[in-house]
C-alpha cells in the first residue's frame, strides 16, 4: 500500500501532456487572492478559540477569571501551574496521570479494532454477497445509529451484571468481572455502539467497488473470504483509516461509556474520567480543565497526523481502476 | 509510574488483541476452509452433470460460462450469515434490545411500573417548553449538516493541493480531536459576559465592544443563542466534512479533470460540473452522518446552557427527564421521537440503495 | 527486503512487551500492607473485625481533594480490619447511580446528598433497611431532625455523614470594621445595612447563580431560607412535600422578599454589574468581590471557604468570615437551612454493615473532622477537632438549642422540580419574569 500511495501523485504529474497541466492549473487557481483569503479566514476562525484556550491554560487562575486571554500579550503573565496540577495532581488518591493514559490506550485500541473488523465483514456481506433481505438488514443497521447511547446503558449493564435469562432459565450467566477485566465490558460496549456508523460508512465505500472486478474474481474461483482479504481490504484502506480515526477520537474522548462500564477507579478508568474529576467536587476548579483539554488532545492529534497520509489516495475507491 | 500496576492492564490489552486475532482470523479461516470443500464437491457434481447432458463436445468455455452465471446469481445466505454474525449479535445485545425496551418504557410511568398509554406523548406536545425543544432540534438538524458540509467543502476545495494542505487540514480537524465537553468549555470562554463597566473576558464581547456595542449575554437571548450553540457543532463537524470531502476530491480521476480543462471550462464551472457530481456519494455520507450526530447532540447544550433560555434539544431533555428527574417514561418518549425524526433519512437511504442496485 | 525485517522487528517488540508484562505480573504479587488487628492502635476497631480481605465499594459525588480526605479518614479502619474500601466519586453521581441501580450493578454503599433521591430508591425497594444495631448507633449519634430525612414510611435507611450550613452571609470583617458596620441580627437590620451601603454609592450584595448544568441553585437556597423565615418550619415541610401548592400565596410573599434583594438594582451585583449579571456569574466567583471591597455581603454556605483564593484569612477578624442569616421574627427561634449526605446501602453483607457502622460512629466523624474542611451533625463530634473557624461557627449554629434545622428543599422535592424546574424557574425569575407566573410554572411541573 505504501509504495502505491507514494507513487500515484508523481505518475499523474508525468502523464500531464503540457507544462501547464492539472496540478499547475489547480495551483494557479488557488493563488487567486479571494480563494486564499477565504481559506485563511476559515483556518483562523477555526483555530482562534482553541488558541485562546491554549493561552488561557498557561495563565494564572485569577488572571483567567478577570481578563481576556488576548491581554496576555500586552501584559505577559504565564505559568505552568495548571499543567503541573493536571499532570501531577493535587489529589493523592486519584493516582497518576500516566496510569490513566495507559487505561485510555488499553480501552481505545481494541475498541477501534473490533468494530473495524466486524463492520467491514458485515459491510462486505451487505454489499456483495447475494442473499435475501440484505437491504433490509442494512437499512435496519443504518437506522440503529439513532438509538441514543444513554438509553442503551441500562440494558447493556444488566446484560453484564445479570446475564440473560428467560423466566428461570439462564441463557447466559452474569459476567462478574473485576478490576482489569472490566476493560472487556468497555470494549464490548464501544464495539456495539460503533457498529451502525461503521457499517454505514464502510458499506458506502465497499459497495462502490467496480462490479467487474468482483465478478471476475468470482469467476476465477475466489471465495468470498478470499475476495474480502485480497481484493476488498487493500482497496478500502483509506476508508478503514478514516473510520479508525473517527472511532479513535470518539473512544478517546468518551466519558459516559467509561463511567458506566469501567467505573471511576484508577485500574480501569480512562483519562477523561480523571480530567472530569479535576473540576473538583463542586465544579469550582474549571480553570484546570483548560490544561486538561490540551493534555488529552495530544494523542488524538498524533494519531490523526500519522494516519493522514492514508487519505492521499482518496476515500472513494472510485479512483481505483480494476 | 509504577510499572507493576500497569502490567495487568497491558496483559489485558494483549489478551484483547489475541482475542481479536483469534475471532477475526478464525472466522475468515472457517469461511475459507469449509465452503471451499463444499464448492469442490458442487463443482465436481456440476462438471459431471454437464458432461452427462451435453456429451463430450462440451468445452471448458461453456463450463466457465455456466459457472459465471451460477456464481454471480447464486444466493449465498450461508456466507452472508457468517459475515454478518458478529455484527448482528453485538447489535442485538447493544442496540436492538435497548431500542425495544425504550419503546416499551415510553408507554409506562416515571418508575416504569404502570402502563400509562399515550400519556407521555401527549405530555410532550402539551408543554410549551418541550415544543420549543422540538423546534430547536429541527433548527439544529437543518442548519448544522448544511453549514458544516458547505464550509468543509469550500475549505477542502480551496486547500486542495496547496502547499500547506496538510497543516491546513490539521487545523480545521483539530476541533474533532477535542471532546464535545472540551469544545463547549472553549466556546463558553468565547461567549463569556461581563457588565459594561468591567473588562470583557469573552472574545466575542470584546470584539463587539471594540466595534462600539453594548456587551451582550450571548447565551441568554433566544433565538440567537441557539444559533451560537449551533456554531459550536459546526465548528466541530466541519473538520469531518473537510477530511472526507477532500479525500473524495482527490479521487476524481485526473483525466476527467484534464478533459474538462481542454474543453475550456473555468474553475467555477469545473466545481459545479465535475467536482460536485463526482463527490456526490461522499457528500451524502457526510450529510447523513452529521445529521445523525446532530440529532443526538447532548453534551454541547448541557455544558453551555443545560437547555435554559430556550436552547433545549431533544437529546438533552431526554437525558434530564430519564436520568436526572426520574421520569423514565417521558425520557423514553422523547427518545422514540428521535427515532421518528430519523425516518426521512432512512427513506432516503432506501431510495439510494434501490438506485444503486439498478445501475 | 525491507518489509520482512520490519515485521520481525515488530514481532520482537511485541515479544518484549509481553515478556516485560509477564515479568512484572510475577513481581506484583506483594502482600497487603495491613496492620496486626490485635495491635494497640487497632483497638478502636475491634467491633468491626472478622471481614479480612473483603472489599466494599462506595460511590459518591465527592471528588478530588475532598475525596482524598474522605479516604484518608478511613484508611486506618481499612488497615486494621482488612476490609478494602473501593471509593469512586463522580460529578455525574445522581444519573450514574440510577443507571447502575437499574442495570443491576449498584455500589455496596452510596453517599446520597438528596433525600428525595434516597426516597425514590427506597420506595423502589432498592435500598437495604438499617439493621437494628446500626439503628441504635444512629439514634445515639444523630438528631432526629436529621434522621427523618433518611426514613421512608417509618423505615430507616441511612445515617448522615457530612453536613453543610447554608444560612450564612459571607462578609469581610476587616472592611466592616473600617466602615463601622455592625453584623445584623434581625432582618430589619440587614435591610437597613443594605440601604446604608447602597446610599454610600456601593452595591451591598453580590450573587453568582451560574453553575453549569445546575445553574440557578444558589437562588433556590435564598427562596428556601426565606420561606423558612417568613413562615413556620411546619409550612416549609408541607411546601417541600407538596402538602401546599408550590405557588401558595405565602410562598409568593417569601419569593418577593428575596426579590427585594436579588432583583434590586441598588443592591446587586457588587463587582459584576447589574441584575442581568447574576445568571452569568459563576457561583464560585460570586463572593470574591468582597475581598476587593466591591461588594459587602454574599449569602452562601459554609463550604464557600473553599473558593476563596489561597492565603485568604478566614476568621472573625480576617479578610472573610460569615454571619448567620438573621431571622425575620426572632421570637420564632433560629431557622437553619443546611444539607449533607446520607450513607445508604444497596447490599447488606456483614462487611458492608461493618463499614456502615464505622461511618456512623463518633470515631469516624472525629477522624474526618481533624483532617479539616468538614463538619457533621454527629452529636459526639468534638468541636475542638473541627479545624476551620467557619466550620466551628457552623457547628455552633447547628448545635444551638434555638436552631430549627431544615434540609435544603430542592433536595427534598422530586428531582423534576428540585433539580429541574425550580432552578430553571429561578433563572427566568431573576431575568425578569414575575413571581406569580414563575411559581405557577414550577407548580405545573410537579410530577403527578
Amino acid at each position: 500500500m505504501t509504495t502505491a500511495t507514494t507513487t500515484t501523485a508523481p505518475a499523474d504529474a508525468k502523464r500531464t501532456p503540457t507544462p501547464g497541466g492539472t496540478a499547475a492549473r489547480v495551483r494557479r487557481r488557488l493563488s487567486h487572492p479571494v480563494a486564499t483569503a477565504v481559506s485563511i479566514l476559515i483556518a483562523v476562525l477555526w483555530t482562534v478559540p482553541t488558541f485562546g484556550l491554549f493561552v488561557s491554560s498557561l495563565r494564572p487562575e485569577d488572571e483567567i477569571k478577570t481578563t481576556g486571554w488576548w491581554t496576555a500579550f500586552t501584559n505577559p503573565q504565564f505559568t505552568l501551574e495548571n499543567y503541573q496540577e493536571v499532570l501531577f495532581g493535587r489529589s493523592a488518591s486519584s493516582g497518576q496521570l500516566a496510569s490513566y493514559f495507559v487505561n485510555s490506550l488499553v480501552i481505545t485500541i481494541p475498541s477501534v479494532l473490533f468494530p473495524l473488523a466486524f463492520a467491514s465483514l458485515a459491510a462486505y456481506a451487505l454489499a456483495w454477497i447475494n442473499f435475501r433481505g440484505r437491504d433490509w438488514i442494512y437499512i435496519g443497521i443504518f437506522a440503529l445509529q439513532i438509538v441514543p447511547l444513554q438509553m442503551a446503558l441500562v440494558p447493556l449493564l444488566s446484560f453484564f451484571s445479570q446475564g440473560v435469562s428467560i423466566g428461570d432459565v439462564t441463557l447466559l450467566p452474569a459476567w462478574n468481572l473485576d478490576d482489569e477485566e472490566k476493560f472487556i465490558q468497555v470494549w464490548f460496549a464501544h464495539t456495539c455502539f460503533a457498529l451502525p456508523f461503521a457499517v454505514f460508512l464502510l458499506h458506502n465505500f465497499i459497495a462502490q467497488l467496480p462490479k467487474d472486478l468482483m465478478e471476475a474474481a468470482r469467476v476465477d474461483g475466489a471465495t468470498h473470504p478470499k475476495i474480502f482479504r485480497s481484493i476488498v481490504l487493500p482497496l478500502i484502506v483509506p476508508a478503514l483509516a478514516a473510520f479508525a480515526i473517527f472511532q479513535f477520537l470518539w473512544v478517546w474522548n468518551d466519558l459516559l461509556v467509561a463511567l458506566i462500564f469501567a467505573g471511576g477507579g484508577n485500574e480501569v478508568a480512562p483519562l477523561t474520567v480523571r480530567l472530569a474529576e479535576l473540576a473538583g467536587t463542586r465544579g469550582s476548579e474549571w480553570q484546570r480543565l483548560t490544561s486538561g483539554a490540551f493534555v488529552s488532545i495530544v494523542i488524538p492529534l498524533i494519531v490523526f497526523l500519522s494516519l493522514q497520509r492514508y487519505f492521499v489516495r482518496g476515500l472513494l475507491a472510485g479512483g481505483v481502476k480494476g | 509510574m509504577d510499572f507493576a500496576d500497569e502490567a495487568p492492564k497491558l496483559l489485558m490489552l494483549l489478551y484483547g488483541l489475541i482475542a481479536f486475532v483469534v475471532v477475526v482470523g478464525g472466522l475468515l479461516l472457517l469461511l475459507d476452509v469449509v465452503p471451499t470443500w463444499f464448492a469442490r464437491r458442487r463443482e465436481a457434481a456440476l462438471l459431471a452433470a454437464s458432461t452427462a447432458a451435453a456429451g463430450p463436445a462440451t468445452t471448458a468455455a461453456t463450463v466457465r460460462a455456466r459457472r459465471r452465471r451460477s456464481v454471480v446469481n447464486r444466493r449465498e445466505g450461508g456466507f452472508g450469515f457468517f459475515f454478518l454474525l458478529p455484527a448482528l449479535l453485538l447489535l442485538a445485545v447493544g442496540l436492538v434490545v435497548p431500542a425495544i425496551r425504550t419503546v416499551v418504557l415510553s408507554f409506562k410511568d416515571g418508575n416504569s411500573e404502570n402502563w400509562v398509554g399515550l400519556r407521555n406523548y401527549t405530555w410532550m406536545f402539551a408543554q410549551d417548553e418541550i415544543f420549543r425543544v422540538l423546534i430547536n432540534t429541527l433548527t439544529w438538524v437543518i442548519v448544522v449538516p448544511l453549514a458544516a458540509t458547505a464550509i468543509g467543502l469550500v475549505y477542502a476545495v480551496l486547500v486542495d493541493r496547496s502547499r500547506f494542505e496538510a497543516v491546513a487540514k490539521a487545523l480545521i480537524f483539530m476541533p474533532m480531536a477535542i471532546s464535545f465537553v472540551g469544545a463547549s468549555i472553549i466556546w463558553r470562554f468565547v461567549y463569556a459576559y461581563r457588565s459594561a463597566e468591567y473588562d470583557q473576558i469573552g472574545l466575542l464581547n470584546h470584539i463587539w465592544v471594540l466595534l462600539g456595542g453594548e456587551p451582550q449575554q450571548w447565551l441568554q437571548n433566544p433565538p440567537l443563542n441557539t444559533f451560537l450553540l449551533i456554531v459550536i457543532m459546526v465548528w466541530i463537524q466541519a473538520g469531518f466534512a473537510t477530511v472526507v470531502l477532500s479525500a473524495a476530491i482527490k479521487a476524481i480521476p485526473a483525466d476527467v479533470v484534464e478533459a474538462a480543462r481542454l474543453d475550456g471550462v473555468n474553475s467555477w464551472q469545473m466545481f459545479w460540473r465535475i467536482t460536485l457530481p463526482s463527490i456526490r456519494p461522499a457528500m451524502v455520507v457526510v450529510i447523513v452522518a452529521i445529521s445523525i450526530a446532530t440529532l443526538k447532540v447532548f453534551d454541547i447544550v448541557r455544558t453551555t446552557t443545560n437547555g435554559n433560555y430556550d436552547t433545549g434539544v431533544i437529546a438533552n431533555e431526554m437525558y434530564n427527564q430519564a436520568f436526572r428527574f426520574g421520569q423514565t417514561g417521558q425520557g423514553s418518549a422523547l427518545a422514540v421521537f428521535l427515532f421518528v425524526l430519523v425516518i426521512p433519512l432512512v427513506i432516503y437511504q432506501i431510495r439510494n440503495l434501490r438506485k444503486q442496485r439498478e445501475v | 527486503m525491507a518489509v520482512p525485517s520490519r515485521r520481525s522487528r515488530q514481532a520482537l517488540a511485541v515479544a518484549g512487551v509481553l515478556a516485560l508484562a509477564l515479568g512484572a505480573t510475577a513481581c506484583s504479587g506483594e502482600s497487603k500492607s495491613g496492620l496486626d488487628p490485635d495491635s494497640p492502635e487497632c483497638a478502636p476497631y475491634s467491633d468491626y473485625q472478622g471481614h479480612d480481605g473483603e472489599s466494599v465499594s462506595i460511590y459518591a459525588s465527592i471528588r478530588d481533594k475532598e475525596a482524598d480526605l474522605l479516604q484518608e479518614a478511613w484508611s486506618r479502619f481499612e488497615d486494621c480490619t482488612g476490609i478494602e474500601i473501593d471509593y469512586n466519586g463522580s460529578g455525574e453521581f445522581e444519573a450514574q447511580l440510577q443507571v447502575q441501580v437499574d442495570g443491576g450493578n449498584p455500589p455496596d454503599i452510596a453517599l446520597i446528598p438528596q433525600p428525595g433521591l434516597l426516597e425514590r430508591f427506597a420506595r423502589a425497594g432498592k435500598l437495604k433497611p438499617m439493621p437494628a444495631d446500626l439503628k441504635a448507633i444512629a439514634d445515639a449519634n444523630y438528631p432526629a431532625d436529621w434522621l427523618k430525612y433518611a426514613t421512608v414510611d417509618g423505615q430507616a435507611y441511612g445515617t448522615p455523614l457530612g453536613a453543610n450550613v447554608k444560612s450564612f452571609v459571607w462578609y469581610s470583617p476587616k472592611a466592616f470594621a473600617e466602615k463601622g458596620y455592625q453584623i445584623p441580627t434581625t432582618w430589619a437590620e440587614l435591610i437597613a445595612l443594605s440601604d446604608k451601603i447602597a446610599d454610600s454609592g456601593q452595591k451591598p450584595w453580590c450573587v453568582g447563580l451560574e453553575s453549569g448544568d445546575a445553574t440557578g441553585w444558589p437562588a433556590t437556597d435564598w427562596i428556601e431560607d426565606l420561606v423558612l423565615r417568613t413562615q413556620s418550619p411546619e409550612f416549609y415541610d408541607q411546601w417541600t412535600t407538596h402538602g401546599v401548592p408550590f405557588n401558595d400565596p405565602r410562598v409568593v410573599e417569601a419569593v418577593d422578599q428575596v426579590g427585594s434583594i436579588l432583583k434590586n438594582p441598588r443592591y446587586v451585583n457588587g463587582g459584576y454589574g447589574d441584575v442581568k449579571s447574576l445568571t452569568t456569574t459563576a457561583f464560585q466567583e460570586g463572593g470574591l468581590p468582597i475581598l476587593q471591597g466591591q461588594c459587602w455581603m454574599h449569602r452562601q454556605a459554609n463550604f464557600y471557604a473553599n473558593y476563596l483564593p489561597d492565603g485568604t484569612k478566614v476568621g472573625p477578624d480576617g479578610d472573610a468570615y460569615a454571619f448567620y442569616l438573621p431571622p425575620v421574627d426572632p421570637s420564632k427561634g433560629k431557622p437553619l437551612l443546611g444539607g449533607g449526605e446520607f450513607t445508604v446501602a444497596f447490599t447488606d453483607n456483614p462487611a458492608v454493615q461493618a463499614v456502615r457502622r464505622y461511618l456512623a460512629s463518633a470515631d469516624y466523624a472525629n477522624a474526618r473532622a481533624k483532617l479539616g474542611n468538614w463538619i457533621s451533625p454527629n452529636k459526639h463530634l468534638d468541636i475542638n477537632n473541627v479545624a476551620e473557624e467557619v466550620d466551628k461557627l457552623s457547628m455552633q449554629v447547628l448545635l444551638d438549642d434555638a436552631a430549627i434545622f431544615r434540609f435544603d428543599g430542592s433536595d427534598l422535592m422530586p428531582a423534576a422540580v428540585g433539580t429541574g424546574t425550580f432552578w430553571k424557574g429561578m433563572i427566568d425569575w431573576v431575568n425578569g419574569k414575575d413571581t406569580k407566573s414563575t411559581l405557577d410554572f414550577i407548580e405545573g411541573s410537579w410530577p403527578k
